[in-house]
């Protein structure tokens, strides 16, 4: 297991809702994404998969080049793949901004 | 071109297997009358998993919902099989048994609270071994506290079924609905074969494992109540009968001499025909009340 984390301060746009999607289970994912407490935004990431940081940030690089709400992701993964952790994250983000 | 429309009704209903365990907890009450009760951003974890290197749910797979159904009070409790199995921990087996107990006490306070268990799951969780253990015992003191005062009822809708100490629970509650996808029994098929050898049980044989633990078996020899098609509206409307139902005169689980009698005088000299045990099983004294 890994834990990861992340800072984007460049997000500052103010969120008020929060949104809870996705499972931890095989090859899927929970997220919860809330309004952050902190400058920007956060991403705290624990994977039962080892060694794949880059590809973790390269999502969120990607994820945060579109979105820029100050909020704080908490991510509990099971081994989603890269495609799959986007769908989450743009559901969650669907849920808060409907 | 004046074709007629052929569509069947599945294509049309809404499945309650392909939902997750919030969402058919939640798909079971009036509207907007249900609220959850320490939810994902509670973050009521468990400590164990992480310690094993599994990365743990945010809600240790249990979801806690309370709300009206046909306009009486209940709360249902609902296990995530995709999360570890459904398995019962430390914390999901707290969640649950403190459902059961706030919903005994208003009971007793004169606003009876029916219980919805939604069983998926393989029991105890391995990597939380005595707890878990413990959890079933206190989940099912808590369900026999509750069951005199309001329904407890069970719904078993697949695809993981319900297994090892949580098919007790669904054994001593008042109703059991199940689907034909679903799934009863104490041990699961592997679990038989592993232990008894493959003449015993061939767990790759999937009519023989339907044919003895699955739904509509289960509900033909009057070890469950209801059989639901995949539906979640017909699944909700099952609850809803129940619930308005109340109490039953006696459970299942009380008509001990009953089921000793039958198991008695079950003839195992010769392979038992499934569907022989269900006309047999299935009488109006039996387990169907």
């Amino acid at each position: 297991m890994e834990k990861i984390e992340f800072n984007y301060p460049e997000a500052k746009r103010l969120i008020t809702k929060r949104a809870h999607v996705g499972v931890v289970g095989s090859g899927d994912m929970e997220v919860l994404l809330e309004p952050n407490r902190e400058e920007g935004a956060q991403v705290f990431i624990t994977t039962s998969v080892n060694g794949f940081g880059d590809a973790w940030k390269a999502v969120f690089d990607r994820f945060f080049s579109k979105f820029d709400g100050a909020v704080r992701i908490d991510i509990n993964d099971a081994g989603a793949t890269p495609g799959s952790v986007l769908l989450r994250l743009e559901q969650a983000v669907e849920v808060i901004e409907q | 071109m004046n074709a007629p429309t052929l569509i069947p009704d599945f294509v049309n209903r809404k499945s309650f297997i392909e939902l997750d365990a919030r969402a058919r907890a939640q798909s079971l009450f009036d509207e907007s009358t249900s609220k959850e009760l320490v939810g994902p951003f509670d973050r009521i974890e468990s400590p164990w998993l992480a310690k094993q290197g599994i990365a743990p749910q945010s809600d240790d797979g249990c979801i806690v919902i309370k709300g009206k159904i046909g306009g009486l009070s209940a709360v249902a409790i609902a296990f995530e099989g995709a999360f570890q199995g459904g398995s019962v921990g430390e914390v999901s087996g707290a969640k649950m048994t403190a459902a059961l107990d706030l919903a005994t006490e208003d009971s007793e306070a004169g606003k009876p609270t029916a219980a919805i268990l939604l069983l998926e799951t393989g029991g105890v969780r391995l990597q939380e071994a005595n707890l878990g253990l413990a959890a079933v015992a206190e989940i099912i003191s808590s369900a026999l506290a509750l069951r005199p005062h309001a329904p407890v009822i069970t719904i078993v809708a697949g695809t993981v079924g319900c297994f090892g100490g949580m098919s007790l629970v669904a054994g001593l509650s008042s109703y059991t609905i199940m689907t034909r996808e679903a799934r009863l029994g104490l041990n699961g098929p592997e679990v038989i074969e592993q232990e008894s050898g493959i003449d015993e049980f061939d767990a790759s044989d999937r009519a023989l494992i339907w044919a003895i633990h699955g739904g509509e078996q289960r509900v033909g020899m009057g070890l469950a109540d209801v059989l639901v098609e995949d539906d979640a509206g017909k699944i909700a409307a099952a609850v809803r009968d129940c619930v308005h139902k109340g109490v039953p005169e006696k459970h299942r689980s009380e008509q001990v001499e009953l089921y000793r009698a039958r198991i008695a005088a079950l003839d195992t000299s010769s392979q038992i025909d499934l569907a022989t045990l269900r006309r047999q099983w299935a009488d109006p004294q039996g387990g169907v009340r």
